[in-house]
């Protein structure tokens, strides 16, 4: 009897243990459930800059927003410089910036090994789509992918895709926001999610992608700065010694190990193991599948494909991407830095520390309470207002692209046939925008007590297994057809999103099954809902004969044409 | 686009080299890409051992510069695709559409 519940109790911590990996892997960084801290006038007071800056933007940007085409692409006259700043804004979210640093407080190295994933996808765009993607592309990534199809069924897998991307990040950026203002600046959830959900209509239906671009890039300006300072701040303290402060948190680590009952010889062994891998890869499976969904997922998120189209020439595109991958490597580079000074600065410091020796207001708190050590709590404030202002600017982004897809893909192409007049295309868009605001809000508040650490990495899933697949296909593969495209498409937006649904982060963690009952024993459906979409693309292509078809074929080499020299490609005016 | 310009262009044999070469190019740095990252990811996932080991006397190991190395690789790859590009293939380009649009 004895030994029988002994091995069962083995058997849950180790399915326990396997558990809290697929999650870590799944979430990554996840802002999770937040307890409500002191308002903080300071960081609010900075936030009311920011609001009122842009807003000032936004009433510049509304003067220039007058056709369909300014409120998609800002009129296509943004550089590639500035692009490439919005881009990183649009990417480097609030998730990554306290989620990545945390888990690097955690465990040092396996937080890197995250990051790492999140950028490598950006080398991809640039040497396969960038250029092509500007060359055939106007508004939004349907058009690229539509580009010699039969334009309705390609539109409606299109804006399908965009639309469930754009859903499940919207939720993670809503529910993070709400979590967060609880941390940051010590009010409501409901709150956070009304000031999010207000300000980035305001900007999206006034300033339209002028405005919500000038307000990434801000806020990846503020970020980056605010980053570069806490962490030239902690490599200063160590005399710019990398070891010195490797050395000085391997210490820590052990110190906390050891008066946490460890034996010297074990304490010793758990402070060195910040310095390598640890248990965020379980099984090989769970890290290729979780590394394809990281590496082509960033191909297929619909809000930074249509960034690609704001910019007037494909050699601007090219740069776009050359800064936007420059600068976010930085900010990785910098959340590593940050961790590791939060190891050393915060979990010695007993004024950022709970009863039970945790973090206040838990781990995603670690790059805030160092904002305060290294630059007291003015610093705290702006580093405080910064973070918020990065899910407004991440949200703006989203709805615009959700709101293209309705207007310009759905209203415009496929209701219209192609014949909506620019006025028109302009107001539908401003009332999808409305819609998905308050869809946005509505959803928020639903979510505030889910388990959403799965949603982002089921965004990037997604994008990798539907959009990615087309996207890819209709550019590059001559005999790829209407038909093929559709049903692989959906095949892979399907597959992944039901995998998902199986998986053990939902199934167990979010549905409360339990633990073990998941059909779908692997961290992310990327490895076979991505297979499965090209699978799908390929044999559905091969197998049309219908006149369609012919016509989807003949239309290849005008369509290489324009994608390799962009000779007819839509201009800097957007007409 | 008119099916005559687009069979000039397809036939000029600048257009060709310049597909050739971009292709190509963007295939290889593709490949080198996914070999560095996932082959840090398989000895992630293999090889922790190696990872963890000590470069010298001190804490550093092995894993942290080849972790920021792949970072490095990610930016520097990317600059030189695109410095080849802004040359070379905008070069080609727009002798394509000299030729074509003349």
């Amino acid at each position: 009897m004895n030994f029988k519940s002994d091995n069962m109790r083995r058997i849950l911590t180790l399915l326990a243990l396997f558990g809290v990996s697929a999650a870590a892997w799944s979430a990554g960084a996840d802002l999770g459930q937040a307890e409500k801290q002191a308002t903080n006038w300071t960081a609010i007071g900075m936030f009311g800059g920011f609001v009122v800056l842009t807003l000032f933007i936004t009433k510049w940007a509304a003067s220039k927003t007058k056709s369909a085409a300014d409120f998609y692409t800002g009129g296509g006259g943004i550089t590639g410089f500035q692009n490439g700043l919005a881009i990183a804004g649009d990417y480097m979210s609030a998730a990554s910036f306290l989620g990545i640093s945390a888990a690097v407080m955690a465990s040092g190295f396996d937080g890197l090994i995250f990051s790492i994933g999140f950028l490598v996808g950006w080398p991809v765009i640039t040497f396969l789509m960038a250029e092509r993607l500007r060359n055939l592309g106007k508004f939004t990534f349907a058009d690229v992918a539509a580009f010699r199809f039969k334009q309705a069924p390609v539109r409606i897998f299109a804006a399908s895709g965009t639309l469930v991307v754009v859903a499940f990040y919207l939720i993670a950026q809503m529910v993070g926001a709400g979590q967060l203002i609880k941390l940051l600046f010590g009010l409501e959830y409901w709150i956070a999610v009304v000031i999010v959900g207000s300000l980035m209509m305001v900007y999206v239906l006034f300033g339209g992608m002028t405005a919500t671009t000038w307000v990434q890039i801000i806020k990846a300006c503020l970020l980056l700065g605010g980053a570069s300072f806490m962490a030239i701040m902690v490599l200063w303290h160590f005399g710019f010694s990398p070891e010195a402060m490797f050395a000085q948190a391997v210490k820590i680590k052990a110190d906390l190990a050891s008066d946490s009952g460890k034996t010297a010889e074990e304490a010793a062994k758990l402070g060195q193991s910040i310095m390598g891998p640890g248990n965020f890869v379980k099984d090989p499976i769970s890290a290729i599948s979780f590394g394809m969904a990281l590496m082509f997922g960033t191909a297929g998120l619909p809000h930074i494909l249509m960034r690609f189209f704001t910019v007037p020439s494909a050699k601007e595109a090219r740069k776009s991407v050359m800064w936007a991958t420059g600068w976010i490597g930085y900010f990785y580079l910098l959340t590593f830095i940050i961790g590791f000074g939060a190891i050393t600065f915060v979990l010695t410091n007993p004024s950022f520390l709970d009863a039970k020796g945790g973090l206040i207001g838990g781990n995603n708190m670690a790059a805030i309470h160092l904002s305060n050590a290294v630059g007291g709590n003015v610093f705290l404030g702006f580093i405080s207002a910064v973070a918020f202002a990065t899910i407004v600017a991440v949200v703006a982004g989203l709805t615009l692209s959700g709101a293209s897809a309705v207007s310009h893909d759905l209203y415009a192409t496929v209701i219209k046939k192609g014949k909506a007049d620019s006025a028109s295309e302009l107001r539908i868009s401003k009332i999808t925008t409305l819609v998905l605001g308050v869809i946005a809000v509505v959803l928020g508040i639903a979510f505030e007590k889910q388990n959403i650490a799965f949603m982002v990495s089921l965004a990037f899933a997604i994008a990798a297994s539907a959009n990615f697949p087309v996207l890819f296909m209709s550019v590059l593969w001559k005999d790829c057809t209407t038909r093929g495209a559709v049903i692989g498409g959906f095949m892979g937006l399907i597959s992944s999103v039901a995998l998902t649904v199986v998986s053990p982060s939902v199934w167990e963690a979010t549905l409360g099954n339990p633990k073990g009952s998941a059909l779908f024993p692997y961290a992310s459906p990327a490895l076979f809902s991505m297979t499965l979409g090209f699978l799908g693309i390929w044999l559905f292509s091969i197998l049309d004969n219908s006149k369609q078809a012919k016509i989807d074929r003949a239309g290849f080499l005008a369509q290489q044409v324009r994608s390799e020299t962009g000779i007819g490609a839509s201009g800097a005016s957007g007409h | 686009m008119d099916d005559d310009l687009v069979q000039r262009i397809a036939s000029n044999p600048k257009y060709q080299e310049l597909k050739a070469k971009r292709t190509s190019y963007g295939w290889w740095l593709t490949l080198a890409m996914m070999v560095v990252y996932y082959g840090f990811i398989l000895l992630v996932a293999f090889n922790k051992t190696f990872l963890s080991q000590r470069l010298g006397e001190g804490v550093m190991t092995v894993g942290i510069p080849i972790g920021f190395g792949v970072i490095v690789f990610t930016i520097v790859i990317t600059a030189i695709y695109v410095k080849r590009a802004n040359k070379e293939f905008d070069d080609l380009t727009a002798e394509v559409t000299k030729a074509v649009l003349k």
